[in-house]
């Protein structure tokens, strides 16, 4: 077959479609969106009635997916690596209920933070939750993976999961893809408690997830995604995780490394090959992109055997994604600088978009704050986090999705009124409506403004799951009405909606103020449909 | 062959239709190629970068080593001097040299012009204009990539031929549009190199 130029996570998806997978769950999230959005996009997908509309949320994503593979069927769900906390309770505990339908569970963690608030390590939760991991290096890998991730699913009953960086997920190169399979049947799992985590049965259900961890190793020794290559230099062994593979290769542009290498792409780690490296080498290096992981495993904490080198003793940096450089640097190799970048060159940092509607919105915000002490505003996850910054400087906090309405009411109740939450329409329906709900059950003197732009604005313009909604739900948690107000975010209806925010910020209870303008980046994208659509039906 | 390549911009100035017109042209010449993209965030009028590698043998890191690419394309004339480190010593600098900006304290363009021109090995144009003169101020980054091509060691015929199937699906006229803007940046490059 001919090769295809594909993400790593366009790898992924076509992996899984091409293994048959019968549906995607996810929340859109950088570096993981480009997943699903593939899926959404592929006609061979859509012919197999492959389901791949968005989720509220990782949880309810990651859930979806548990109940499809409950039926029998194979199902992948996608996150970057903040969405598994959110998903983490379905996560965990899908480990012990184990797989019946294959589960792949795909985490895009973002080391050096490229479009995360952290660098958290996926593979910590793998661990935690004792099952498979899977971790490729290439392209290609990523596609080959989902494929022998699904089968491994189903030949041990467990779900798999399967961490991506960002390099590799937004880096493009060639994939052969194998033949398509056909979607599993319905077929329920022969014992219909397995899914039932009552004590009784989930001490069952745990020791025989524990019982299977020996099988998960010996399918790391043996499925080939962990190789050992011997080499004649044994001063030093190395231990080349995911995508840090590529680094050490880079730097031996013969790619012959004097040194014994163990690639791994697969955990548990295999035993034997990591014994074998340890005892013929003098001392080892632990490439791994994102946390220590492995290298801590194999120090131990008391760290009396061998020198174990890796970003613990200061061979490589303690954060930050690594690269040829980095890695060729823990070698002993220097490498030629190019010309230094000119002091004058200023940095560029990413903004609102000219005529976002977030901007007005804060403007009214600032000035109808601009009579009370600074500090009140807690914020979320999304474009309008970029407000934190010259020019608007409107936001202070910016935690984890849907925290803005929760720890306004934290401040709120700690005496500081009026307290703020200013939160997007989706990230409102992803994670916000529960915590409404406390601010309600609390009569809590907050003033929540949800940012409607209708859209999924940060990842690329996604359907937003409160789309025509956000009234309905407000009222529905109990909101009074008229409390809920809807302003237009222009500047010529800035003092009006000065005004309105201002009126607010006095009521003793729960207000919330929706400024509603579409996205303009999706405006202008349906424009140019419409304008294409309609210059193809004049010719 | 062996070619390492950066790419640079601001968000949204359409460097991915670059790289993907010369992953086009490189793949039909069946060669090997990686390319790192920036997505998500930093796309928000920030600066860009992509890493494009191609080869003909197999390429190892998705990342181009720091003082090892061939190639610096930019469509911006600071952004061009950002990756001034990632540039061999032998290496060329191919630039738009009209200014996008969108920050208060973008520096004196004379200034930025000035070091470009003291480098050894580089081609400056005015893509904006250039595509503006040729009907849209859209095709500014095949403008750039037209004054990129001697260097890239791929068929003139075989990055044409890319063009047109890369703008396939936006219609006759985007196609002509591109092929023109390629062609106007490649007369200037031939003239400099």
């Amino acid at each position: 077959m001919q090769k295809q130029l594909l993400l790593g996570d366009e790898a992924l998806a076509q992996g899984a479609i091409d293994a048959g997978i019968s549906g995607i769950y996810a929340y859109p999230g950088t570096p993981s969106t480009e997943i699903t959005e593939y899926v959404q996009k592929s006609k061979e997908a859509a012919e197999k009635g492959i389901r791949s509309s968005w989720s509220a949320n990782e949880k309810t994503a990651m859930e979806s997916a548990l109940g499809m593979s409950y039926a029998g069927k194979r199902a992948m769900v996608c996150m970057k690596h903040v969405g598994l906390n959110v998903a983490a309770d379905g996560f965990i505990n899908s480990a012990i209920t184990g797989a019946n339908g294959g589960l792949i569970i795909v985490a895009a963690d973002d080391p050096s933070m490229h479009s995360s608030q952290n660098e958290q390590d996926s593979r910590f939760y793998g661990k935690f939750a004792l099952i498979p991991i899977l971790e490729p290096s290439t392209q290609q890998e990523a596609y080959d993976m989902v494929r022998y991730g699904f089968d491994l699913s189903e030949k041990l009953g467990t779900p798999v999961l399967l961490r991506i960086t960002t390099r590799l997920a937004h880096s493009r190169s060639g994939v052969v893809r194998k033949e398509s399979k056909e979607q599993n049947k319905l077929k329920l799992p022969s014992n219909l408690r397995q899914f039932v985590l009552l004590p009784v049965i989930a001490r069952k259900q745990y020791k025989e997830l524990l019982s299977k961890q020996t099988e998960f190793e010996q399918e790391s020794a043996h499925a080939g995604f962990n190789q050992y290559f011997d080499a004649d230099d044994k001063k030093l062994g190395i231990v080349a995780c995911g995508i840090s593979h590529n680094y050490l290769m880079e730097n031996y542009p013969d790619r012959k490394v004097p040194h014994p290498v163990l690639k791994v792409g697969q955990y548990p780690l295999p035993l034997k090959m990591v014994d074998q490296l340890y005892e013929s080498c003098d001392e080892l290096l632990i490439l791994e992109d994102g946390y220590p992981i492995i290298e801590e495993s194999i120090k131990g904490v008391l760290n009396k055997g061998k020198k174990i080198r890796g970003r613990l003793d200061g061979s490589l940096p303690r954060d930050g994604e690594l690269n040829p450089n980095i890695v060729g640097r823990s070698l002993g190799f220097q490498h030629e600088e190019g010309l230094e970048i000119p002091d004058f060159v200023a940095p560029r940092p990413p903004k609102l978009c000219k005529g976002c509607s977030h901007h007005d919105a804060f403007m009214a915000l600032n000035e109808a704050l601009s009579g009370y002490s600074k500090g009140r505003v807690f914020s979320d996850i999304g474009c309008y986090t970029l407000s934190a910054l010259e020019p608007l400087e409107a936001i202070n906090t910016c935690v984890d999705m849907g925290a803005s309405i929760t720890m306004a009411i934290g401040a709120a109740e700690a005496g500081l009124v009026p307290s703020v939450a200013a939160i997007g329409d989706s990230t409102f329906t992803h994670s916000g409506i529960t915590g409404l709900l406390d601010a309600v059950n609390n009569k809590t003197p907050i003033t929540i403004l949800i940012l409607d732009n209708s859209t999924v604005g940060m990842t690329g313009g996604q359907k937003s799951s409160a789309l025509g909604r956000i009234e309905q739900i407000c009222m529905g948690v109990g909101v009074e009405e008229e409390h809920i107000k809807v302003l237009k975010p222009l500047r010529k209806q800035h003092d009006e909606n000065v005004k309105a925010i201002q009126e607010e910020l006095k009521y003793n209870g729960v207000s919330v103020i929706i400024p509603r303008r579409e996205c303009i980046q999706t405006l202008n994208r349906r424009m140019r449909a419409k304008h294409k659509a309609k210059t193809a039906n004049i010719s | 062959m062996k070619k390492d390549i950066i790419l640079a911009g601001v968000g949204g100035q359409g460097i991915l239709s670059i790289a993907a017109t010369i992953g086009t042209a490189a793949i039909a010449n069946g060669m090997h190629l990686k390319q790192a993209e920036v997505h998500g965030m930093s796309q928000r009028g920030g600066d860009v970068q992509s890493h494009l590698r191609i080869s003909d043998e197999k390429i190892a890191s998705d990342l181009i080593p720091q003082g090892q690419a061939d190639l610096i394309i930019s469509v911006e004339p600071m952004e061009s001097l950002r990756y001034l480190p990632m540039l061999k010593r032998e290496g060329w600098l191919i630039t738009n040299t009209a200014p996008h900006v969108n920050i208060p304290n973008y520096p004196d363009i004379e200034k930025v012009l000035e070091k470009i021109k003291s480098l050894p090995r580089h081609v400056a144009l005015d893509a904006d204009k250039m595509a503006k003169d040729l009907g849209s101020v859209r095709a500014t980054n095949i403008v750039v990539l037209g004054a990129a091509a001697p260097f890239l060691e791929l068929a003139i015929e075989k990055l044409e031929n890319a063009i047109r199937s890369i703008f396939k699906t936006k219609g006759k006229e985007m196609i002509e549009l591109n092929l023109n803007a390629f062609r106007a940046g490649l007369a200037v490059a031939e003239k400099a190199s």
